[in-house]
């Protein structure tokens, strides 16, 4: 059984007992224990069931990599599924459960597929499930998507909180192992500005438990005294359980800080993501070790050798009773001293290699451990833990040679180094053949905005496993990013330490390594996936000989773990089964995030009401406050209309509208883009701009203009004032202010870059009021001031003045055809301004409108709206809007590109009113049909709604809309269709449906 | 070729699947073909696929730099639908879904189409009035669309914050029998059906010149020697800029990176494609139970297959708001791919300067739903000359100031 | 996600301060050109594997336009100048002729 030492565990604070619960029953921890080490001291080995087959599961690791040990963490808003139990550190009252079984971990009705296994090889969905067709959406597909998953699906809004940093540094060193403190040292020294990042809550990374000494301290010693060195250096930020996520180009880099994942508290930001900026970034981030392939590698109690390991060394814990030690290289002998030292047994070291190890392997005898060269397991026992295995020769698998007991095996088949951070930006890799693993090619490292280097790996991460090359390396990799970087370089080499000499590694892929197809089927590449020796060859044998094919064929490193562990192991199977070497078959492409970050991290703190700005007029609080139903307008908010106590909106509006014609409404107008266009050249400017002539408007009068994109759509419209002789106020649409804004700087500093033309985006600087119906004027009258009768302020003419005690700019403009005022004061004002309207206006019932009546009044009007009459396809000439279109003017935007044969082709689609036949409403974006079909067999059309509305004035639906030769065929009645296929007729009328002789707004 | 079927993987159990064979073979190219495709992502294979099939033209090369189906055929987020508000779009899209209904079985491959609905959320005025057209629009052109009430959308999407404090949810375009289907499935289940056919699927193959005359092509280099044709289609998305002036004529697209991102997987909690316009994102759960996530594109020109962190960021954020509870899954994967953009967003499919040279690009973020849609189409163009499917798609249009502007309907297309 | 240098400002601005703008170096065609000037004026791009002459606005930072020669397949920045010129600054094509040997863009060579 896996059970807790009664001695060791550096990390441990056997003094303060830590509770927890997993599947609902209670257990009990140490302080400094991670979720891991904690079950597995509670004879916990089995933690989980793999994706496909449903196996049984056991942790296999004791970091980032693992691939088997996910759990539920938590409950209700803080529920999370697949949190990986080796990197969740244990607090007190954590309830965590197991993944992806029914009815439960020990018994899962899901294992029947595992013996249905030889019935479902890598991609047996794509050769099966064809027929019938209904079956795949209705039984089959159900089927596998129950059963695939992992975690359970939170219910719940996640309360907790994340937030960003923006940080610069000059090197940024990720790893905080024994390469990355001594680089972190060096770099220091330089007085460059410094960051250092652990991904654990612990430094020293491997060294601790693999190194007993280092130089004349304890390893522990020598860490934490290079770290108390670092925290001397004002220049060096140092953080612990932050992680590098991702590199990404011109030296960016993300950081994955979780800063209450280990405690049981809602404090403070949950997680942090750093957006870094760093010149130089130097990857010391160690390496993993790989599991070896055999038949029944999977089976729980089967771990990496190093983990067995810090398990013992770290936390106290044994992860059985007698423990095998299987290996192709030095370094697992490593695990086998360390678990003697606890006096745990440990029953053979199988060596596949027939020459065997080095120093350590001496070492090992040296202590009474039976080492057998040159064999391999062919056999594990036991179902849902290892009970005994069968060795063999490892070239020859015909004969089993002994049975030895053991409740667990440490594997190691050698080390990869993690080439993530220096990958994802195109860092390139090169096969090292004697080590048998891909280390960073040291000419190719990924490139910067100056075309040079910017990340280097050093230490392990670079390819190097043994202690002095790790420390030596550091350095001198940090040497060079320093020159990079622009830092001092002081030359202080290293002291020597301790040389190990390590017996080279045996590359063994497979093994026993002429295992026979049955023994192929049970050996697993990856754990989580359930992806085995078989389905890679199956894979290269049907074609799939890119490992970007063999990968998506099998699922291999798609798991949670993205191969972390299963990747180069699978990569060798293939490129022996095509008969390649290694390198030629390559890697899969290395993505960010190096592990699995929170998408709440990502999102950082602008959520619910932070998620994005709201825009506010000054008036804003008052519609609030006064029942208005708001709607979205790009960023702001308008109202839509004021609804009073049980009335719908369309009544609403109705009474909105009914009382503005009849006597006074108020719409708040601050939205409305105002730009103004100042300067020598400002005329000439808007008359490339606007389709109209606008140089020649007089000043104190305003224009109506239309604005078209250079390929001859129309953009916007609004608006334009003649302030005095070089200032013209332009007013746009409320979504259109930033974007013409844009669009005008666009075309002064990149085209006419010698006109001088200032413009200035003044819409907040303003509320706008529209004072709208037959009281208007009287209403602005009682507010006195300015005289706006109609010999003073004509029709589409503006002032400047007092009204009341307010700086008004009046503008006798009307966009619902009533006596209309818009009134602008400075945006300080607007508030008071409005309130006074409301006061002064109660004698004539006065009534604010919102956007819904607007849009009403305006097609009753027949006046266009750019979005609905318009829709990025329609030009003026459609609009019937020649008038607004001078022919004085050699040039301006758009003109050119309305001049090509489709814009110029007699039968576009122009203009109309329509009406139905018995006053009903059109529906919403109703088109015209014509007889027939096209040679698509779609049903040919002759036009279509832009605007329907009920007219509350005329009782009766209105319309506008686009049709073929509209304005020609008034009169006509054309047929609309509905959804439901049926057909409304309708008649083609003049779109100006209220007041076509404008006595209204001219009084 | 063996047949697929539920018997033959039993059958092949029994010898431990020792018994399959290529699915689709690996020639050398011959001297001379009828036609070249440049390009075996799923577009090319496709196009090969019904020049073989419709039009009995099978003496055919498919020639590929890298590995069929490994470009944006296999890094797209899946996305099957046909609800656009042109009539030409419209056409080929729903073309496309329908030969997608039942392509498993015309193919002899599962290629996991799942009509499980998709839906564009409507969050503005402005959205409900282009949705509800749209809607319209469909009707007539045979495409089986609603607009949907708020209601409808929870009771399909129980997750989603239809209450969203920024952009509440006004209603949806819903498409019933849109939905996803395996990406690279559909690559391999074309490759195999084309290699069954007698033609060549050329992998690492990368052509470097295109040889004509008299305005007419001859053939093309490549890294395994020159090989001659009467017709050449270059269906090259991300790429079409490098070979179009290999023929020595120039292109209105950029191209441009897309991302897309998945989490790590989970049991089912969300049946249906979303899309939210309004704020750039979409979301949909994979068979395997990852929550497949993409947004809008880059806007400058980059052929990294990196793309620019804040996008991602953005698009997180809009779907954590939409559906507030995927804030403490995790993000397993990023990933980018380059497309190609066109001056109205729209492919093109279109004969071009040279004699028999055709083009097939453009596709933007919108290629993987349209790829059997988009092979017919081509086929029946390469094949007779013209084809009803691609008039409208035609080079000239840009010229004519004839667009295809689908932005009306929707803020981003995927 | 880029660097570039504002050359108004002199900031090193991020991307997310920037705002691209397409192809550089542009040629109006206005009334009075033809079809095909029109249509490449508006459409058609050099769109290259490599180096690529474009406009950024510096839209949450000064506001002002500038031009960048970048590299689209590795992201390298050869330099940025003045929007208010008609072609590259010699310096920025000397740096692009060394970086890039047998480079062509136009007529330049």
């Amino acid at each position: 059984m896996s059970k807790r030492l009664g001695k060791g565990g550096l990390l441990i604070n056997r003094n303060k007992p830590i509770k927890f619960e997993f599947n609902g029953r209670k257990f009990s921890g140490f302080e400094g224990d991670t979720l891991a080490s904690a079950l597995l001291s509670n004879n916990q080995v089995l933690v989980g069931r793999s994706f496909k087959y449903h196996r049984p599961r056991g942790i296999v690791s004791s970091g980032s990599e693992e691939p088997n040990a996910l759990v539920n963490l938590g409950e209700n808003d803080k529920f999370e599924p697949n949190q990986r139990a080796t990197t969740t550190e244990l607090f007190d009252g954590l309830k965590a459960s197991s993944q992806n079984h029914w009815p439960s971990l020990n018994f899962d009705i899901g294992v029947i597929n595992n013996y249905l296994a030889r019935f479902l090889p890598a991609g047996f969905y794509y050769k099966m499930f064809i027929h019938p067709r209904p079956f795949w959406k209705y039984i089959y597909e159900p089927f596998i998507r129950h059963s695939a998953g992992l975690g359970r699906a939170p219910s719940q809004k996640d309360n907790s909180k994340y937030e960003h940093f923006y940080a610069f540094y000059d090197v940024v060193i990720i790893g905080g192992g024994i390469s990355g403190l001594n680089a972190a040292v060096t770099a220091a020294e330089s007085g460059l500005k410094i960051l250092i990042m652990e991904q654990t809550s612990t430094w020293g990374g491997r060294s601790i438990v693999d190194f007993p000494n280092i130089y004349d301290e304890t390893s522990l010693e020598y860490v934490s005294r290079l770290l108390s060195e670092l925290k001397k250096f004002e220049n060096v930020t140092i953080r612990s359980r932050m992680m590098g996520a991702g590199v990404y180009d011109h030296g960016y880099l993300l950081g994955y800080e979780r800063l209450n994942d280990h405690l049981n508290t809602d404090d403070g930001p949950r997680h942090r993501l750093w957006r870094i900026r760093a010149k130089q970034i130097i990857t010391a981030t160690g390496a993993i070790e790989r599991p070896l392939s055999f038949p029944g590698n999977d089976i729980p109690g089967i771990m990496l050798a190093s983990a067995v390991r810090d398990y013992a060394v770290n936390f106290g814990v044994s992860s059985g009773d007698k423990i095998a030690i299987y290996t192709n290289n030095d370094d697992a002998y490593r695990t086998a001293i360390t678990l003697s030292g606890f006096g745990i047994e440990v029953p053979v070291i199988i060596d596949a290699r027939v020459s065997g190890g080095g120093e350590l392997a001496e070492s090992a005898r040296a202590l009474g451990i039976r080492v057998e060269n040159g064999k391999a397991i062919s056999k594990v026992f036991g179902k849902k833990r290892v009970e005994a295995i069968n060795i063999c020769d490892h070239k020859n698998s015909t004969k089993d040679r002994e049975k030895i007991k053991c409740d667990s095996i440490a594997m190691s088949g050698g080390w990869s180094p993690v080439v993530h951070l220096y990958s994802h930006c195109g860092g390139k890799l090169k096969w090292d053949e004697k080590l048998a693993l891909f280390r960073p090619d040291g000419y190719a490292k990924p490139t910067s905005f100056d075309g040079q280097p910017f990340v280097t790996a050093v230490g392990s991460a670079n390819g190097l496993l043994l202690m002095h090359d790790v420390i030596q390396d550091a350095w001198e990799g940090c040497l060079k990013v320093i020159q990079a970087a622009r830092g001092k370089v002081k030359k202080k080499s290293p002291k020597e330490t301790l040389h190990e000499r390590a017996n080279a590694p045996e590359a063994i892929w497979i093994a026993p390594q002429d295992a026979d197809i049955k023994k192929r089927s049970k050996i697993w590449l990856d754990f989580q996936n359930d992806v085995k020796v078989n389905d890679i060859e199956l894979a290269a044998r049907e074609g799939f000989e890119s490992v970007e094919h063999a990968k998506r064929y099998t699922t291999l490193g798609m798991a949670t773990d993205q191969g972390k562990l299963s990747n180069i192991n699978g990569l060798a199977i293939l490129s022996s089964s095509l008969g390649k070497e290694i390198p030629k078959v390559g890697t899969t492409t290395f993505r960010p995030p190096y592990t699995p970050i929170s998408l709440a991290s990502i999102g950082g703190s602008a959520r619910d009401d932070l998620f994005q700005p709201i825009r506010k007029t000054p008036m804003h609080y008052w519609h609030e406050k006064n029942g208005a139903y708001m709607e979205p307008v790009g960023q702001w908010r308008r109202p839509f209309c004021y609804p009073k106590e049980g009335e719908t909106h369309a009544k609403a509006v109705e009474r909105e509208i009914n009382q503005t014609r009849s006597s006074l409404g108020l719409l708040d107008a601050s939205t409305l883009g105002k730009l103004l266009v100042t300067g020598p050249d400002a005329g000439k400017f808007l008359d490339m701009l606007y389709t109209n002539l606008m140089s020649t408007l007089k000043i104190g009068k305003c224009r109506y203009g239309l604005m078209c994109s250079e390929n001859g759509f129309l953009i916007d419209d609004g608006v334009v004032a003649r302030i005095d002789e070089q200032t013209w106020l332009c007013h746009t649409t409320t979504g259109g202010a930033e974007n013409i804004h844009g669009h005008m700087e666009e075309w002064l500093q990149t085209e006419w870059w010698d006109w001088k033309v200032y413009v200035s985006n003044v819409t907040e600087q303003y509320a706008q009021v529209g004072v709208v119906g037959p009281n208007a004027r009287n209403l602005l009258e009682k507010i006195g001031g300015l005289n706006v009768s109609k010999d003073e302020l004509d029709f589409m003419e503006w002032k400047d003045g007092k009204l009341g005690k307010y700086d008004a700019r009046v503008f006798r403009i009307s966009f619902s055809g009533e006596l209309s005022f818009e009134v602008a004061v400075p945006a300080s004002q607007g508030m008071a301004f409005w309130n006074d309207l409301v006061e002064a206006g109660e004698e004539f019932g006065v009534m604010p409108y919102g956007t819904e009546a607007l849009h009403v009044m305006r097609a009753e009007k027949g006046f266009i709206m750019i979005g609905d009459e318009t829709d990025g396809t329609v030009i003026p000439q459609d609009l019937n809007l020649n008038w607004a279109i001078s022919k004085k003017k050699d040039d301006f935007l758009g003109k050119r590109a309305q001049e090509r044969s489709f814009m110029v082709n007699p039968n576009r689609w122009k203009l109309v009113g329509l009406e139905t036949l018995d006053g009903s409403v059109l529906p919403d974006g109703a088109y015209a049909i014509a007889d027939g079909f096209n040679s698509n067999a779609q049903k040919l059309t002759q036009g279509r709604v832009t605007s329907s509305y009920f007219s509350p004035t005329l009782k009766r639906g209105i319309a506008m809309g686009l049709v073929i030769n509209g304005p020609s065929r008034e009169g006509e009645i054309i047929e609309f269709s509905k959804i439901d296929g049926t057909i409304i007729p309708a008649k083609i009328t003049n779109p100006v449906f209220y007041d076509p002789n404008g006595e209204k707004q001219n009084v | 070729m063996k047949r697929y079927s539920v018997f033959a993987v039993a059958r092949e159990a029994l010898r431990y699947h020792q018994g399959w064979g290529r699915v689709w073979k690996k020639p050398e190219p011959k001297k001379k073909y009828e036609a070249i495709i440049i390009g075996a992502g799923g577009h090319g294979l496709a196009t090969a696929y019904y020049l073989g099939k419709n039009h009995g033209l099978k003496n055919v090369a498919i020639l590929e730099k890298g590995w069929l189906g490994g470009g944006n055929t296999g890094r797209n987020t899946t996305i099957i639908r046909s609800n656009y508000l042109q009539d030409a779009s419209a056409a080929i899209y729903e073309k496309a879904r329908s030969l997608y209904e039942t392509m498993s079985q015309d193919l002899n491959y599962n290629v996991m189409f799942s009509p499980r609905g998709v839906m564009m959320l409507a969050q503005t005025q402005h959205e409900i009035r282009g949705y509800k057209r749209t809607a319209q629009a469909n009707a007539l052109q045979g495409v089986s669309t609603e607009f949907i009430s708020p209601e409808k959308v929870k009771s399909l999407v129980p997750i989603i914050n239809i209450d969203g404090p920024r952009y509440p949810v006004l209603g949806a375009l819903w498409q019933s029998r849109g939905g996803t289907a395996r990406h690279d499935a559909v690559a391999w289940g074309y490759a195999r059906a084309c290699s069954e056919m007698g033609m060549d699927i050329i992998q690492q193959c990368e052509v470097t010149g295109i040889r004509q005359k008299n305005g007419q092509v001859l053939g093309v280099e490549t890294s395994k020697g020159s090989i001659d044709c009467e017709k050449l289609g270059i269906v090259v998305a991300g790429h079409t800029g490098v070979l179009a002036d290999m023929a020595g004529f120039r292109m209105p697209v950029e191209a441009v990176a897309l991302q897309a991102l998945v989490s790590e997987p989970i049991k089912p909690c969300m049946d249906v494609v979303v899309m939210a316009n309004t704020v750039h994102g979409y979301m949909s759960q994979s068979d395997k139970g990852e929550m497949v996530i993409g947004g809008g594109a880059d806007g400058y020109n980059n052929y990294t297959q990196r793309g620019s962190f804040h996008h991602v960021e953005e698009t997180v954020r809009a779907l954590i708001e939409t559906f507030p509870i995927i804030s403490r899954l995790k993000m397993l994967r990023w990933w980018g791919g380059i497309v190609d953009m066109t001056g109205d967003r729209s492919p093109i499919l279109s004969k071009t300067p040279v004699k028999n040279i055709f083009i097939n690009c453009g596709w933007g973020t919108g290629g993987f739903k349209a790829i059997p849609g988009s092979g017919w189409a081509m086929a029946e163009l390469i094949a007779k000359g013209h084809s009803s499917l691609t008039e409208e798609f035609r080079l000239n249009r840009f010229k004519e100031g004839q667009f295809i502007d689908e932005s009306v309907a929707a803020g981003v297309a995927h | 996600m880029l660097i570039l240098k504002c050359p108004y400002c002199g900031i090193e601005a991020d991307e997310t301060e920037l705002s691209p703008g397409g192809e550089a170096h542009l040629k109006r065609y206005g009334p009075g050109s033809s079809d095909e000037e029109l249509e490449g004026y508006l459409f058609s791009r050099e769109n290259p594997k490599g180096v690529h002459f474009e406009r950024w606005r510096h839209v949450y930072g000064c506001g002002k336009w500038f031009h960048a020669a970048r590299c689209t397949a590795t992201l390298e920045v050869f330099g940025t100048y003045s929007a208010q010129t008609f072609e590259p600054p010699k310096e920025i094509i000397k740096i692009i002729k060394v970086k890039r040997p047998g480079w062509k863009w136009r007529d330049l060579s």
